[in-house]
């Protein structure tokens, strides 16, 4: 397909655009080389480009995504900053902050730096966060704090603030001009629900796509094809937070940054758990949606989600349907989803069950490496107390210890109507101990992951006593 | 001007983040240039039983195929010895070893062909770790043993003895360019070959042998690479001598780009090591004997392995007097990647071993560790200063750097504070760990203890430097500015830095083994004083003077101490040199001086001079998880007198995070059927900025020059990687703690100290601390 996007403020047209080219091919084939690959999986940052998008505050933010994961179709429209576009005339003040603090070695890595700064420095602050995601191995990283410490707290106003304040959609829906019979292409942007229904119809081997953020890892690697894309992100429908007295809602194609500001202080667990999910350049693409619907057993967000008692609502050829996320899950990568329907929404209880006076909840992690690693296994609990201190209501959900995220049943079982004492810890430790059969891989050991859903359980406990 | 010492940022910082600093990969694609794609094997030792290309021509866009039979003269990349095949025909080594390259219009119709060759195999039993490889008598070469005293017979009148094992795992290094290579060939049976290469001179002497043609047909040139770490010493040659060959074949430019995946299944990594030892000591801590056997694991082929494994045995020292001592070195032949040089060169691995067993000692005697460490520091003069390989310890720092360390980070305070919390904390504990390095400077092979430079002055005053080292990010190419700026006495604006290049110095040695400033800065000075000589005796005939050694070169003026107001400005010397026909072209040289090794006796003086430092860390370990976090780092490290503060600090920060990186969460994992499972960023993990505490204080160790090297300053690529041990041993002491209170004999960790090994070193003390309640501590 034929495509036009605006990068570094020129428009560009892309003729013939294979729906398998990832933003990074395209812009290093076309003369672009400031832009590095340093991995092509999305876990580097050498690659980080800005994307003009909406922020969670409904305006314009420039946000920092990784373009080797990124199909050059989805940013059809879209208006994108490189390294070569930082500089205007003078050096930029994250380049010159950069420059003086020693914040490159080698190089390689810094363009990917530059623009995780430069986006993160049009949003006011520059910290750690803004460069979690991207990878340096000559620095220590010291002297690049340095350098952010240097622009954090700018107001800036400059071109590039400027430009953010022109009101224009950057992500125009796409691919639909004749919506009783749409011609066939690779790649459609649909702006309603109703017409990705209708496309799925039309075309039942089509894949849906949001963030990209998995699916671009078969595309970049593994040079996968696939006949038919369609995009959920400019989808209304799916790209909401409805915050009601009982419950919160969000949309499936809400991004996960957006989840992390509006919902902050909500739920606990939920809090924790985006903290330790990916990066920046992730989470900026990456949805609730995606990470419940590729169904990896390691996914951060279902163990929080069932620790919540989570409810999707799913849209399909036949009307609406609501299903409890704990009846959604299948078998390793497999989900109640039906050919043709879409996960909408997913519903968040935010009441304790009646009677119970206190709520305790949290989530934790477990890689290698703190931050943004895989999970060797994680974990999330929900336990309502009533006013005798004895358990009401327990919800203990795991990652990375099964075939998919899956919630202790027995072990819930068991502690219903028990005092939340040490005597009931020690209990739930024996019986959590054999409540899972994880494997051992590269991450850990069948008997490390056994240990750490009891450990977990345990810590959860004594930091809540 | 006077521009070292500066704290100047790197000379292509601009071009750094603009993404305007051209690496390899990125120039403008020759027209017609072909992409390479290797065809790997799914087995870690085989018989190849049948190659079949004919389908990758199938293919769309496949240009040709590269097997053995397309080798014109050697099939062999190996360094020290010839048993590195290039391309195999008969056996496969390592899992994911290529086997055929197949050349395409584009990398993507190169990849596409690579998936339709045939290759058949009949699997054979592998040797996958060094315990196998001992117990298979599996070895590169025979065994190394260096002596000092009687270290059997002190072992058995020791009053304390002890012995053990460490193992540690090796490290990927994931410089953020991978190996890069393009071939230009010319019509007349030359070739250009641009590498994102440590070592130029080696590369081009590989491809002239893979090609069967005369090195001076070979050009080599490095433009910068983005990052190397020891990895692109000797494992660039092999894609450069592919590229080559598919250029060769062709008749077109060739490129050879790594993917991420393939970079890390196919290049060799640093070295893990098994270490055995046997130490005997006396009540107060001190080493009396030590008797140790190191063994590496060279992977399939030799490549740099004997010099890691000597750096190795002349590090297993570290920083402490050892009477008698007797070291054992042997490499395990394995079917693993052929692993290589990474910063530090095997010294790391000899320190880890001394420093385990120090700690085992302090812990054994309930003594604590850092006074053990005190008490066995080379001290004084002659024999208790001397290494156990014979070369004394001139201007020992350790006693400095480690005083002056421990007061910037309050240790002794620290220490009762983070006794006080772990009292009152069950669950998670805190640990803070000093620990000393002492490294030696100079390549161990010395002849490559030389360099060269090549400064070429125009008549418009600008200036080309180059010189024989090559630029990775580790900051060689400033302070090379930095030295000829001085040196003429001009300003740094007046140079451009050239790309690293064969043809402008010849037979360079490898930038590595931190001694590129040392070694260059030397020969760049030397071709800068050369010019000024010629410079001065111009500027003498201009002003009608006759004693040209009293010529100032200073801001870009010239002029004679005496008459300070005649001056003339660089430039216009320069023009009138060349009207006098004076030549404004000098080459420089340099060899080390004063160092020798007898490998008969294994005694010498290998190394020029030693650096030191030491570190502070601080860790709070999670009980429940085996997670750390580091809370604290204080640094004190000898770099002489800096060249460039910055770029030492930079260096010193860079190598620390490294270090902690091999240490506690870089984990290569490696299945029962030796296939590497952790080849991605996304199940290798190497420090992001989170890991990084926000005090991390580095302070360089001043009125240090040091002495016959460049400019009084001291290598620093290397050294700081091992301030790192601190956060093991830091780790260490939190695990220590769960003991509560009690003392435990002997707190064995892994290395990498992943969450799940720290855990089960938790465990292991829990348990050790229940059963010393009923029996005695020492067994002496």
């Amino acid at each position: 397909m034929n495509l036009t996007l605006t990068i570094n403020g020129e428009p560009v047209a892309v003729p013939n655009v294979s729906p398998t080219m990832t933003l990074l091919q395209y812009l290093r084939a076309s003369g672009r080389v400031g832009t590095k690959e340093g991995c092509a999986d999305g876990d580097c940052g050498a690659c980080t480009v800005a994307v003009i998008g909406e922020g969670s505050d409904g305006k314009l933010h420039y946000q920092a995504m990784n373009s080797c994961i990124v199909p050059l179709v989805s940013m059809a429209e879209r208006e994108i900053v490189t390294v070569e576009g930082v500089a205007n005339g003078s050096l930029h003040p994250v380049q010159e902050a950069m420059v003086k603090t020693g914040g490159s070695q080698c190089g390689y890595c810094t363009p990917g730096f530059i623009m995780s700064l430069f986006a993160a420095y049009y949003d006011g602050t520059v910290d750690d966060l803004a460069v979690e995601g991207n990878l340096c191995r000559c620095t220590g990283y010291a002297s690049i704090r340095r350098a952010a410490a240097l622009v954090t707290g700018a107001a800036p106003v400059d071109a590039f603030s400027e430009r953010l304040q022109h009101p224009l959609n950057p992500l125009p829906p796409l691919g639909l001009a004749d919506r009783e019979s749409p011609s066939e292409q690779p790649f459609y942007r649909p702006g309603a629900l109703s017409e990705v229904l209708m496309l799925l119809q039309r075309y039942p081997e089509a894949m849906l796509v949001a963030g990209a953020t998995d699916l671009g890892l078969e595309l970049s690697h593994h040079r996968q094809q696939f006949p038919i894309l369609i995009s959920l992100e400019a989808v209304t429908d799916l790209r909401f937070i409805d915050r009601r007295h009982d419950a919160v809602e969000i949309g499936a194609a809400v991004p996960l940054s957006h989840i992390e500001d509006q919902l902050r202080g909500v739920f606990p667990s939920l809090d924790e758990m985006l903290h330790w999910f990916a990066a920046r350049q992730v989470r900026n693409r990456a949805t609730l949606g995606g990470n419940i619907g590729t169904a990896s057993p390691i996914g951060d967000l279902p163990p929080v989600l069932l620790s919540l008692d989570a409810t999707l609502r799913i849209a399909g050829p036949n009307g609406e349907r609501q299903i409890p996320l704990c009846d959604f899950f299948k078998g390793y990568r497999q989900t109640d989803l039906q050919p043709g329907e879409v996960i909408v929404s997913v519903i968040i209880p935010t009441s304790p069950i009646p009677g119970s006076q206190r709520r305790l909840s949290q989530s934790y992690k477990v890689g290698k490496r703190g931050t943004d690693d895989i999970s060797i296994v994680a974990a999330a609990f929900t336990i309502d107390l009533d006013a005798d201190n004895r358990i009401l209501h327990a919800r203990l959900g795991y990652g990375g210890v099964a075939a998919t995220p899956a919630r202790a049943r027995g072990v819930e079982d068991l502690l219903i109507g028990q005092p939340w004492n040490a005597a009931t810890i020690e209990l739930a430790k024996v019986a959590l101990y054999d409540a899972f059969t994880p494997l051992t891989d590269l991450r850990g050991s069948a008997e490390y992951r056994k240990r750490l859903v009891v450990n977990l359980f345990e810590k959860f406990f004594v930091q809540h006593p | 001007m006077g521009s070292v010492g500066e704290r100047r940022s790197h000379e292509s910082a601009v071009g750094h983040v603009s993404g305007k600093a051209t690496y390899t990969d990125d120039q403008r694609p020759p027209i017609g240039m072909v992409s390479l794609y290797p065809v790997l094997s799914p087995h870690a030792h085989a018989r190849i039983t049948k190659i079949d290309v004919a389908a990758a021509y199938e293919v769309a866009g496949v240009v040709t195929v590269l097997t053995a039979e397309d080798v014109p003269g050697e099939n062999d990349t190996g360094v020290i010895v010839r048993d590195e095949i290039l391309l195999p025909t008969e056996e496969i080594h390592y899992w994911g070893q290529a086997v055929v390259w197949v050349v395409g219009e584009t990398e993507d119709a190169a990849r596409e062909g690579a998936a339709r060759v045939i290759v058949e195999y009949e699997p054979l039993v592998p040797i996958l770790s060094i315990r196998e490889a001992i117990a298979a008598d599996s070895f590169h070469v025979p065994l190394q043993v260096f002596r000092r005293g009687e270290a059997a017979t002190a072992l058995e009148s020791a009053d304390y003895s002890l012995s053990g094992e460490v193992e540690m795992n090796g490290q990927d290094h994931f410089y953020l360019e991978t190996q890069a290579s393009w071939v230009i060939p010319d019509t007349e049976g030359n070739y250009h070959v641009y590498a994102s290469t440590q070592h130029p001179t080696e590369t081009q002497v590989v491809v002239a042998r893979v090609l069967g043609i005369a090195t001076n047909q070979v050009i080599v040139t490095c433009l910068r690479m983005g990052g190397g770490f020891g990895g692109k010493e000797s494992q660039a040659n092999p894609y450069a001598a592919l590229a080559a060959m598919a250029a060769r074949k062709t008749g077109r430019p060739a490129r050879v780009r790594l993917q991420r995946h393939h970079d890390m299944i196919l290049t060799g990594k640093r070295h893990g090591f098994l270490g055995r030892y046997q130490v005997g000591f006396a009540a107060d801590g001190k080493i009396t004997a030590l008797a140790v056997e190191l063994y590496s694991d060279g992977g399939w082929s030799m490549d740099l392995s004997p010099p890691v494994l000597m750096r190795a045995m002349l590090h297993v020292d570290n920083a402490y007097y050892i009477p008698h001592i007797e070291v054992k070195g042997r490499i395990a032949k394995t079917n693993r990647v052929s692993n290589t040089a990474f910063r530090g060169f095997g010294g790391p691995q000899g320190m880890i071993v001394i420093e385990d067993i120090v700690d085992r000692i302090a812990r054994t005697l309930n003594l604590p560790p850092h006074r053990v460490r005190e008490r066995n520091f080379y001290h004084g003069s002659g024999e208790t200063n001397t290494t156990h390989y014979g070369q004394e310890i001139f201007d020992n720092r350790i006693d400095r750097v480690w005083t002056e360390v421990k007061t910037n980070a309050r240790f002794e305070e620290r220490r009762q504070a983070i006794a006080e919390f772990n009292r009152e904390h069950p669950y998670c504990k805190r640990g803070l760990a000093i620990t000393p390095v002492k490294f030696g400077i100079s390549f161990n092979k010395t002849q490559y203890n030389q360099a060269g430079a090549l400064v070429l002055i125009y008549t418009d005053g600008s200036i080309q430097l180059n010189h024989g080292g090559t630029e990775m990010g580790q900051g060689l190419h400033t302070k090379m500015l930095q030295v000829a700026a001085k040196t003429l006495g001009v300003s740094i604006e007046r140079f451009r830095v050239m790309p690293t290049s064969t043809d402008k110095v010849p037979n360079t040695s490898a930038t590595a083994a931190s001694s590129g400033s040392d070694l260059n800065g030397q020969a760049v000075k030397d071709a800068c004083e050369t010019l000024k000589s010629r410079l001065a005796i111009v500027a003498a005939r201009m002003l009608n003077l006759d004693s040209p050694e009293a010529f100032v070169f200073e801001d870009d003026w010239i002029y004679c101490k005496t008459y300070p107001s005649y001056r003339l400005s660089f430039s216009e010397v320069a023009q009138q040199a060349y009207n006098e026909r004076v030549s404004l072209a000098a080459t420089g040289f340099y060899r080390t001086p004063n160092i020798y090794w007898d490998s008969k006796t294994a005694k010498g003086r290998p190394f020029y001079y030693f650096a030191f430092g030491a570190a502070v860390s601080e860790v709070e370990v999670d009980g429940f998880t085996g997670t750390f976090k580091l809370r604290q780092v204080d640094i004190v490290h000898d770099v002489g007198e800096s060249l460039n503060p910055l770029v030492d600090q930079g260096q010193i920060e860079g190598a620390f995070v490294q270090g902690m990186g091999w240490l506690t969460m870089e984990e290569l994992v490696w299945d029962p059927q030796g296939q590497l499972r952790t080849y991605a960023p996304s199940t290798y993990k190497i420090p992001t900025i989170s890991e990084v505490p926000e005090h991390f204080q580095i302070h360089l160790l001043e009125r240090a020059p040091q002495e016959g090297v460049i400019y009084g300053s001291k290598a620093v690529g290397e050294p700081p990687f091992m301030l790192a041990m601190s956060v093991r041993e830091a780790i260490r002491e939190a695990v220590a703690a769960f003991a509560h209170g009690q003392p435990v004999p002997y707190v064995p960790l892994a290395a990498p100290a992943t969450p799940e090994a720290t855990l089960w070193a938790i465990e292991r003390v829990r348990a050790a601390a229940s059963e010393s309640v009923e029996q005695p501590l020492l067994t002496s």
